[in-house]
């Protein structure tokens, strides 16, 4: 099995019998409010899905990672895990100190042991991270609207969140131990922010030909507006697997974390986590975790050349579209029919046909899946 | 950033091959073959868990239908 990011699983949690005393000394220590989308990366920290990261980054960590896409281990790393807390949450805070995190009812879910606060500079986080400082880019409107102060240190993790999907949630440890149950030695992980179409089963399937098992990891958590809602990609995954997808070669499980539509960035950050579950390989496809036009279409696969220390194949795939000629999905290394054969997997059309009631292209999409997307009266992230 | 000694033949060797423009220096170029080798080297053997916490998730896993 692959060794996890940096060597070693991390686990954060704390032990079930020492629960109750953790709760009990949380109730009295000073509180910062997280955002449900911060609670978790919490968890996921806790349960070895960012490992080797025990907590949020500190200053020297996270200059490095916005200035050399690693940590000062020199381990790769290209996302900043980072906590921002207002002055008024911070008041009479200082360094040594271990504050409760708690979600937005006030109930206490992890400690944090608080190693240093410090600034946080806004455009030259965006600037990195996002290759941008425009405010019409999500990660940036998002990163403009944090706190003006980060807290850097480690957690320990009392208990889960409620999650409404948490049959489909599993943590590193359970996939390794899936994985091995099932004799895969070699595993594709495939992400989506989306419904499946035939483009995504074709990439899955091509993949899962050259190893033992396919691992679809679909990020729950915020999107944008316009984005599909967690519950229809969900049930539209169900339903693709049961109709078309042998059951002892695909694994479906869900990540709890939100999109940061950081780009080639991203396709590094979510290739180290799924190396975490255990992937040997992992598939990057056109403008990985993208927005608009700020990235160049392949940038998420160049990004792979400099780090030779990954210790995760990615498996790059072109442009795939359906030709009416070939009468398959194909693409643009395969096809020799002109362009106007070829009809596109737009996300913008489908979304047009749906919104307007339509049923989805056979070529496009599997009946059984319009067939799930058609009961939805509301499948889109409203604004 | 530290320094490290190369005999002078490889360095020149380094220079010619980079001049495809691919790596800005020949430190780049050592950095990057260094971290190729080291992530082989560093691979640890599998166990991230005992085999009472095995038994635990295989019964999980066999709840949620997953085994």
């Amino acid at each position: 099995m692959i060794s996890p990011h940096g060597g070693k699983l991390v686990d954060r949690k704390v032990p079930f019998e020492k629960k109750e005393e953790a709760i009990h000394e949380a109730a009295k220590m000073p509180q910062i409010v997280v955002s449900p989308d911060l609670a978790r990366d919490v968890e996921n920290i806790a349960f070895g899905a960012f490992s080797p990261l025990e907590g949020f980054l500190c200053q020297g960590d996270l200059d490095s990672v916005l200035q050399t896409k690693r940590l000062r281990s020199d381990l790769v790393w290209t996302i900043p895990i980072v906590l921002d807390a207002s002055s008024t949450a911070l008041k009479g805070i200082k360094a040594g100190d271990t504050v409760a995190l708690v979600d937005t009812t006030r109930l206490p879910f992890a400690l944090l042991e608080i190693e240093e606060t410090y600034p946080l500079i806004k455009k030259e986080f965006v600037k990195q991270v996002y290759g941008t400082t425009d405010s019409a880019h999500p990660g940036v409107a998002k990163t403009f609207r944090m706190e003006e102060t980060l807290v850097g240190g480690k957690i320990r993790l009392i208990d889960m969140l409620f999650d409404e999907f948490q049959r489909l949630r599993l943590s590193p440890v359970e996939t390794r131990v899936l994985f091995k149950e099932k004799g895969w030695r070699t595993i594709v992980g495939f992400q989506t922010r989306n419904i499946p179409h035939l483009g995504h089963e074709y990439v899955q399937k091509t993949a899962l030909t050259f190893v033992d098992g396919l691992f679809i990891n679909p990020v729950i958590g915020k999107k944008k507006q316009g984005d599909f809602k967690d519950e229809v990609i969900l049930d539209a995954y169900q339903t693709l697997l049961d109709n078309y997808y042998l059951k002892d070669k695909t694994v479906l499980a869900i990540l709890r974390t939100e999109m940061r539509y950081a780009g080639p960035r991203e396709a590094i950050f979510h290739s180290i986590v799924r190396k975490n579950f255990g992937c040997t390989h992992f598939v990057v496809g056109r403008d990985h975790a993208g927005v608009g036009k700020y990235y160049a279409p392949y940038a998420a696969q160049e990004i792979f050349d400099e780090f030779p220390d990954l210790g995760i194949v990615p498996l790059f795939f072109r442009s795939f579209f359906y030709c009416n000629k070939c009468q398959s999905v194909v693409n643009e290394k395969i096809c020799p029919h002109d362009q106007a054969d070829h009809i596109d997997f737009s996300g913008t059309k489908l979304r047009g046909a749906l919104s307007k009631g339509d049923v989805a292209p056979k070529e496009l999409i599997r009946p059984e899946v319009a067939e799930v997307l058609q009961k939805w009266k509301e499948p889109f992230v409203e604004g | 950033m530290t320094s490290i000694e190369l005999p002078e033949s490889l360095y020149k060797r380094i220079e010619t091959r980079i001049k495809d423009g691919k790596f800005a220096s020949v430190s780049d170029y050592v950095s990057f073959v260094l971290r190729e080798k080291l992530v082989t080297e560093e691979e640890t053997p599998e166990s991230h868990f005992t085999k009472e916490e095995e038994e635990k998730i295989k019964d999980r896993l066999k709840a949620l239908g997953y085994l």
